[in-house]
């Protein structure tokens, strides 16, 4: 899990004077379920190519088990892909399909040894039985696995996959994201993989790679990317987020709506400004009166498992979860344990997202509710008061 | 009501009207061809005799030889140029495609005198420094030339329709990017390929005017042939012949459209297919 395989070096691409993917520099592991994700234009399916062989960086370097590798050309690269829309062939049927790459092995493999390694990967992929169908008869969750078996079946080192499960409805996709995990945990390979559905990329990943405008944004394992987010594009873009302005008065104390509160993280500087991360399902509805903040609910919505609410805190709308419904224009209050609140540093994405909406002087009429910082900190709340 | 009726049988008659217009003179010619005298008014009964004669006429039997030669052969370059040329196409950035794609279109819309004088000329003009002139080969250059843009026609939609991940696909399995071509490319290419190699073989076998500026005095095709006939003495054979030419290039255009009906309907299932199995499973 932890030797290096492939290195992207300052890897830039450029069409037409247009930047696609600025400076990236990442290394992918052996063995490793890596999800590059970020929205379309990201440059996610570019870096993709990039490793496939199919593009040529513009600048930087491309190494495959410490070998510059940029002009190999992709027929010598021990790297098969999986295509977004499969891209099988239309003339061959199922098996021809799967062999396709065995044919084209040097020595040439004996008929008995394709026949067999077509047969071994159909089992692999459920597919038994379907070997003689044209491809064209099959549905889409069945072409899919056996662009799979094509890729596979030539024992890759590095399996990429772009958005296979992009054209799956939705049960056929959840089916699918277990399968792969299967098939990549028993063939001992790395599987790098292009999505822009973020619940896909936490459920399957070793690793998730966020991406924007041709930059990683983050590099992490699930937990910490969805935990920890960076900066305001990781946290809108993996689950909901309420995202709002805040200044750290001190470790552990953060000021939003002109209060203070009690938090988890430090290191940052004295009253330094803030994008500050509240999860919806980290803040609980209380009765008005034991409230940290009090909001009307503006909408509610089921979602099954449990209500999406909207709480108007005077013009700031917040998104919260909680599984007991609250009516549209009761007056609740929130209350938000202290690793509810997670602290990020300012980033070009500040103010972007997340509901965030500029102060308005009506917060410090929301801020008449007790919240009782320990003794130190009241003490630095004197001194950090803010003329908001 | 009524006037919707009468509408209708307007149109009805009004299209007889120019059926009749067009396969009148086919019907006619057609039917002559079976009349066993040798007047162009009077049936004088069934016979089968022109259509004998005309394989004991060596001209006739030497032209229809020509013909085919020419066609099949000029029909075989043009498709392989044509699909180069398509591929060409294919490659260029659009800046340049349009205005090179209406470069194509000129000489099928251009006269055809113009074409054939223009051809004539220019054959003259080398055939006098290197010294050839006119026969076969210049025959043959010029149904090639008239018969690229039609298989460069045929190709281009397949070329659009093709997916390009195919070739990525190909070349990430292995293959090499000239194997790539010949292993993918040219079969999703085939349908299409197929279609221009019969649009220009009709093409050439229909031809009479490039033809005629172009094969010089040594060399006669079919129609070249009828018209010398008909310069002469007009014997039903004309008929016979003539009926035979309209037969073999109707059965070429028949094929043509069935081939193009069937590539769109097969396309459709496939499509329809597609949409049907990602949503059921």
């Amino acid at each position: 899990m932890s030797k290096e395989l492939i290195r992207l070096s300052g890897v830039s691409v450029a069409f037409d004077g247009e930047i696609v993917l600025d400076d990236m520099n990442i290394h992918f592991n052996d063995k490793e379920f890596l999800t590059l994700l970020g929205p379309s234009g990201c440059g996610k399916t570019t870096t993709l190519r990039i490793i496939g062989g199919f593009l040529v960086p513009t600048a930087g370097d491309v190494f495959f088990d410490n070998v510059r590798i940029n002009n190999v050309p992709p027929h010598k690269r021990q790297v098969n892909t999986v295509f977004q829309k499969y891209a099988l062939f239309p003339h061959l049927n199922v098996f021809e399909n799967i062999a396709f790459g065995l044919h084209l092995v040097r020595p040439k493999l004996s008929k008995k040894e394709i026949h067999d390694r077509v047969m071994e990967m159909l089992e692999i992929v459920s597919l038994k039985g379907f070997e003689n169908r044209s491809v064209s008869l099959l549905s889409g969750g069945q072409q899919q696995r056996v662009a799979i078996a094509r890729a596979l079946v030539n024992r890759p080192r590095v399996l990429l996959l772009d958005e296979p499960l992009g054209a799956l409805d939705l049960r056929l996709r959840k089916d699918m994201q277990n399968e792969l995990k299967r098939i990549q945990q028993a063939m001992e390979i790395t599987f790098i993989y292009v999505t822009h559905d973020q619940e896909e990329a936490l459920a399957m990943s070793d690793t998730v790679v966020v991406m924007n405008e041709g930059k990683i944004q983050q590099i992490g394992t699930p937990e910490d990317i969805y935990n920890e987010p960076e900066n305001a594009f990781v946290a809108d873009f993996i689950g909901e987020s309420n995202i709002v302005d805040g200044f750290m008065c001190a470790d552990k104390v953060v000021e939003i709506f002109g209060r203070k509160f009690e938090c988890v993280d430090g290191g940052f500087a004295p009253n330094e400004p803030v994008d500050v991360v509240i999860r919806p399902e980290d803040v609980d509805i209380v009765p008005e009166k034991d409230g940290m903040l009090t909001g009307t609910v503006t909408n509610i919505t089921f979602k099954g498992v449990h209500y999406d609410i909207i709480v108007d805190f005077k013009g700031f709308k917040w998104l919260i979860q909680s599984t007991d419904p609250s009516p549209v224009g009761a007056k609740i209050g929130i209350k938000i344990d202290p690793d509810g609140f997670h602290i990020m540093k300012k980033s070009r994405y500040s103010g972007m997202f997340g509901d965030y909406s500029s102060y308005s002087a009506e917060y410090d009429e929301i801020g008449d509710l007790e919240y009782e910082p320990s003794e130190n900190e009241a003490e630095l709340e004197e001194e950090m008061r803010y003329d908001f | 009501m009524m006037r919707k009726r009468r509408s209708t049988v307007i149109s009805r008659i009004f299209l007889a009207v120019i059926f009749i217009f067009l396969y009148a003179p086919i019907f006619v010619l057609i039917t002559f061809s079976f009349n066993s005298s040798k007047s162009r008014t009077q049936w004088a009964g069934f016979t089968l005799d022109w259509y004998a004669e005309l394989f004991n006429d060596a001209s006739i039997m030497n032209a229809f030889s020509t013909t085919l030669l020419v066609s099949l052969l000029a029909a075989a370059i043009a498709t392989v140029f044509g699909t180069v040329t398509a591929l060409g196409f294919y490659c260029l950035r659009k800046r340049w495609r349009s205005p090179l794609m209406a470069v194509n279109n000129i000489p099928l819309t251009n006269a055809d005198i113009v074409t054939g004088v223009s051809l004539c000329l220019l054959f003259v003009f080398f055939g006098s420094r290197l010294k050839f002139n006119l026969g076969f080969g210049t025959l043959l250059v010029a149904h090639i030339t008239f018969n690229v843009p039609y298989v460069l026609l045929s190709v281009m939609p397949k070329l659009y329709q093709l997916d390009r991940s195919l070739i990525d696909a190909a070349q990430d399995l292995g293959c090499t990017p000239a194997r790539a071509f010949l292993k993918v490319t040219v079969p999703e290419l085939m349908p299409g390929i197929i279609n221009g190699a019969i649009i220009a073989f009709t093409m050439s076998i229909d031809d009479f005017v490039i033809s005629y500026f172009t094969a010089g005095s040594t060399v006669s095709t079919l129609s070249m042939t009828i018209y010398a006939m008909t310069r002469r003495r007009v014997t039903p054979k004309i008929n016979a012949i003539s009926s035979l030419l309209f037969g073999a290039v109707l059965v070429l255009l028949i094929i043509i459209n069935v081939r193009e009906i069937r590539q769109e309907e097969a396309k459709k299932r496939a499509e329809a297919k597609l949409r049907q199995g990602a949503m059921q499973k």
